[in-house]
Formats: C-alpha cells, structure tokens, sequence
C-alpha cells in the first residue's frame, strides 16, 4: 500500500495549504494587487465556489430560525422576518433529543478516548517493545484496512448480539474501538523520534510507562491530536452501525435521531428538520474551525483505510 | 485467532537473539519482560480487530452459504443457492446497475472537479485559505444532516431548486420522490460532500511537484492548458489513483445519504450494492441472502485494493 505509507510522512512537514498561503500572503501585498488584477475570473471563480457550498449551510442555519410562514412562502425570503426557537421546541417535542444528544456525547467520548488510547499503546508496542513475528503481526494488522466496514455489519451485529450488548452503549461504541489506522499513523511517528534521547532514559533504567508518559507522548501530541479528531469526527458522524444496533428511540444517536425526527415529521415542517440538523451539524464544525489543520491531514490520511 | 497463536509461538520462540553474550542472562530476561508487555498493550487493540474486522469476513462467507432468519436457531446450510438466487435475480442486476451508475459519476465527478478546484486553489489568490476551508467543511459533516439539508432544497414547492429552475423558465422535478430523479439528486449531494476531500489531496500533490519542471516548462512557452495536460496531470498519475482507489471504496459504501433522502426508493431506483446488504439483512431478514451480497461487495473492493497494490508497484509514475 504505498500510496498510504507516504501520506503521514508526507503529510509531517505541516505543508497544510492553508498554512503555506496564510504565511505567504501579508509578505508580498504589492503582488497581491498584481494578482487581483490579474485575475479577476479566478477571484471570480473562487467567490462561485465558496457560493455552493456556503448556500446550502446558510439555509440550513436560516432556515432553522425561520417561522413557518416565512418559509412556506413563494418567492423565498432570503433571511427570516423574526428569529424563531420554536423550530427547536417543537423538535424537542416531536423526538426526545435530549437523549440523542446525550448518547452522541457519550458514545463520542468514550469511543475516541478508547481507540487513542488503544492505538497509543498498540503503536509503542510496536515501536519499542520487542516481540517475536512481531513485524508480521503489523502487517497483519494493517490487513484490516483492507476490509470494508459495511461487509462487516451483519456478522458484528451476530457478534454483539451473542454478547447480549444490543442497544448498549458498549454494543455501539466496542467494534469500532480497535484501530489500525490509529495505530499505523502513531507508530510511524514514534519510530520518527530521536532515538538518542530514548537511549539515554534506558541507561537510567526508565520503565517502559515512563518512557511512553513522559517522553513519547509529549514529543507526539499533533500526531495524537489528528488520531483523535479523526476517532472524534467519525464517531459523532458515525451512521450505519449506531442503526443497526440499538433498537429504541432512547438509545438513538444525533444523526439516526435526524432520520427519526424526518418520519415522525412526516415531511411538515423545514424548520424543524433544519433545527435537528443544526445540532448535528455545529460542533463537528466548531471542531473543524479551531482545528482544521490536524482534521486534513488526518483525514486525507485515514481515506486510506476506509476510517477504520 | 491469529495473534493467539502468534503469542504461544512466541513464548517458545523468545530466547535466542545472540548479541551481548556476557548478559545473555539479563538480556533473555529482558526479552521476555518486553514480549509480555508488547502482549499487554498490543492486544487488546489486535483482538479487537481480529473479532470485528477480520472474523466476519470468514463468518460472512460462511453465511452466505446459509439460510437464516436471525430468530430460527441455527443457520441452514444450502451451498450456493444464494448466489445462484442473486446472479440470476433481474432486482440485482438493477442494484449492480445503480451501483456503478452511482461509483462511476461520483468518482468521476468528484475527481474532475476536484482537481479543477485543486488548480484554482493552487493560484493563491486572496481568500483562498477561506474557500479551501468552506470546500472542505462537508467531508466533517455527518452524510445524514447533509441529506437533511439537501432534501429541503430539492423540494420543488419551497426549495432552492425551484428557484433555480424557475430562474431558467423551468419546472423543478419531485427530485428525491421522483424514480427518474432520485438518483441523480442523490449522485449531487455525494458529489458535493467529497469533492472538497478531492480538492485538497490534489492540492497537496500540486504543492509536491517539481517546481523546476514547471518552470522550464513555460519557459519553453507551454501554456497553461499545455501545462496541465502534459506535465502536471502526468506528474499526478500516483494522487489520481490513490484517490481512484479510495474513491471508489468510500463510493460502494455510501449509506447515509441515501437512507435519510431516500431509503432506497422510490421503488428500488436508489438501491445501491450498500442498501442492498442492509434491507435484505435488517429489514427483511434473509441473512444468508444480505451476506451474499455482502460477499460480492467484499471481493469486488478486494480486486481494486489488489489492482492498487499491483498498479503502484510497477507504473503509475510518469
């Protein structure tokens, strides 16, 4: 899989796009201007490609606090006459989001929190500890990248059932826990640090604990940092498997509430469904505001292993 | 199951790394402490993935060979029935249909376009750190509040589709209720949702090329279109086919988007290979059948990820 091996390699040198262009820009103002002139249709290209995907998030939010009256209305209003909570009450009303919003957190949290704290210690293993075949077995282990999540649904669904954790949250947060993406990025990293350092701490007789707690973790808090916005993303975005698997309203995540919402609304108001989504929608955004960095590189690397 | 064995063979296997004689003693004893702690941190992790990863792949093969319910207490072995059933079924030729309708203009959409914003992107105007983020944003936005989103505006009585096609003097389609439209609206949003993905890896590809190249390139008067067709698309063969390939995976297992707009309908017209497997297995119960399907969806990415493999060992280059 080379294409993948290159990516967090290639992606360390923080040669993010957004970084390099801000950096450059307040430089050279003068060939700014040049460039402005030079290229209005590309200005102009870029303003119609912001466009298309602003508008379609601006109606989200507007029309989330828009009456009924202003968007059951032809010609459109662009932005509603009175802001309006009522979308979001009746929302509350129509399906208990409360729970939803609580089971996302919950399954969210715990769910990352397991898989970084799987895959940091898989990744030392493999990085530090020696063990017999164990090249091998990381080959093996990146094999699971190569299984498509959605063939496993049936037979994790068997599993977990045997388990008796249907409609748990263990039940929706316990296959996606393991992680050989996680575990591939972090060991890349650890094996990328100064091994002179480590060196020293092992004349000391440092433990292996110490050595991870107060030396390789804190040399790799970016490369955690994009593992767990990665686990965070996909488990609050994380659709199939939470439907599959919990079979009462009360244990519904956000986004399987959305679809619940969208039946029991049975297609009356646009408000409403907009003001659920809205919920969905704003802190994976808000996430992706203050750490858009770590979220790309991350995800441009886990692409390749289907998020596992 | 596999790390299982691994760990026996090991425990025999461990004493015999030959360096520092004098503390071979020491060393041994070393050896062994750092195995059981590898075994300690490592495994949990493996196991995990050994049961929800790589058990089911065999599991589900061997469902597929099945009859099942789910309820009744034990799978009924009928060889290839399921497959025979499947093969010859005109329902699933229609799903194979919508599937590589669905993979092909969705790949090939998001690439084109991709790699056009890519170009733009790659200009560094003003305000391009801004737009790269906004095209960007929909990849970390669960599929099913995008659905959401996007069902409101196909609506063809208050949606913004109406006011585009009345704009052009035109009547909106019932897009998500409409056989004829439904995928095609649907083909959209996935579009929509992953070209900024697109966009960026091309970006970052972009940033990697030779720099000298280009250059004595448009020194020799290449013009842009040149450019890019000659040196820049060529350069980027090893970008386009990892985006081909994972694409193309991401692509055949699309689901959210499809459940929340259309749960597979009207009628079957937004049935893909992925819907298939769910509604034959969650909603109707025919396990053996779902797993069937699911065995074909595991061997046709099996072959791409093998063509990735063997592709990008010999060529892709320039």
């Amino acid at each position: 899989m080379p294409a993948t091996t290159t990516r967090p390699t290639a992606s360390r040198d923080e040669g993010t796009v957004q970084a390099r262009t801000a950096r450059q820009q307040p430089t050279n103002g003068a060939r700014r201007l040049g460039n402005l002139r030079h290229h209005w249709w590309g200005i102009l290209l870029l303003a119609a490609a912001a466009l298309v995907f602003v508008v379609p998030l601006f109606i989200l939010v507007t029309t989330a606090f828009k009456t009924n009256s202003d968007i059951y209305t032809w010609p459109p209003k662009v932005l509603p006459t009175d802001l309006t909570r009522d979308n979001l009450t009746t929302a509350w009303q129509l399906a208990p989001f409360g729970a939803f919003i609580k089971n996302s957190v919950i399954v969210t949290v715990v769910g990352a929190v397991a898989k970084v704290v799987l895959a940091v210690f898989t990744a030392y293993a493999f990085a530090f500890l020696p063990f017999p075949g164990k090249n091998v077995l990381f080959l093996v282990m990146l094999g699971a990248l190569m299984v498509p999540g959605h063939v496993t649904l049936l037979v994790n669904y068997i599993t977990i059932g045997n388990m008796g954790l249907i409609n748990t949250y263990a039940g929706i947060i316990l296959p996606g826990v393991g992680s050989a993406f996680g575990t591939f990025l972090l060991r890349q990293h650890f094996m990328s640090l100064p091994t002179e350092v480590f060196e020293a701490a092992e004349v000391d007789g440092a433990g292996h604990l110490r050595k991870l707690g107060s030396m390789v973790l804190p040399m790799s808090v970016p490369a955690i940092a994009t593992v767990a916005l990665v686990a965070v993303i996909d488990e609050w975005n994380s659709f199939v498997w939470p439907l599959i698997i919990t079979n009462s309203v009360n244990m519904r995540t956000l986004p399987i509430g959305l679809m619940y919402l969208k039946a029991n609304d049975g297609m009356v108001s646009w408000g409403v469904l907009m003001s659920g989504t809205l919920i969905v929608v704003l802190p994976m955004l808000l996430v992706f505001l203050f750490a858009q960095r770590y979220i790309v590189t991350g995800l441009t690397g886990a692409a390749a292993g289907s998020g596992r | 199951m596999a790390t299982v064995a691994e760990e026996h063979v090991g425990v025999q296997r461990t004493p015999h790394p030959s360096p520092p004689r004098r503390h071979s003693v020491l060393h041994q004893r070393r050896q062994r402490r750092g195995a059981a702690l590898f075994a300690l941190f490592a495994f949990p992790n493996l196991a995990l993935i050994a049961v929800f990863a790589y058990w089911p792949v065999l599991e589900n093969l061997y469902l597929s060979l099945t009859n099942w319910d789910f309820i009744s207490p034990e799978p009924i072995f009928i060889g290839l029935s399921n497959y025979a059933q499947l093969f010859t079924s005109s329902t699933f030729l229609d799903v194979m249909v919508t599937t590589v309708t669905w993979v092909v203009v969705v790949v090939g959409a998001s690439l084109v376009l991709g790699i056009a914003l890519a170009s733009l992107f790659s200009m560094k105007l003003p305000g391009t750190a801004a737009v790269t983020g906004i095209v960007f944003a929909p990849h970390v936005i669960a599929g099913a509040a995008i659905g959401a989103v996007w069902l409101f505006i196909f609506d063809p009585n208050y949606g913004l589709a109406r006011t585009l096609f009345e704009a052009v003097g035109l009547t909106s389609p019932s897009w998500t209720t409409d056989a004829s439209w439904a995928l095609p609206a649907l083909l959209i949003v996935s579009i929509w949702k992953g070209v900024g993905f697109v966009a960026i890896v091309y970006l970052a590809g972009m940033q990697g090329l030779p720099s000298e190249v280009l250059e004595a390139a448009r020194l020799d008067g290449a013009n842009r279109w040149r450019l890019f067709t000659r040196i820049v698309l060529p350069l980027l063969s090893p970008t386009t086919f990892f985006l081909v390939i994972t694409q193309t995976i991401a692509a055949f297992q699309a689901f959210d988007i499809i459940a929340i707009m259309t749960g597979g309908g009207p009628a079957s017209a937004t049935t893909t290979l992925s819907w298939f497997i769910y509604e034959q297995a969650f909603q109707r119960s025919n396990v053996g059948y779902s797993a069937a399907a699911g065995t074909v969806m595991f061997v046709i990415l099996m072959v791409i990820t093998m063509l990735q493999f063997r592709y990008v060992e010999r060529k892709v280059h320039y």
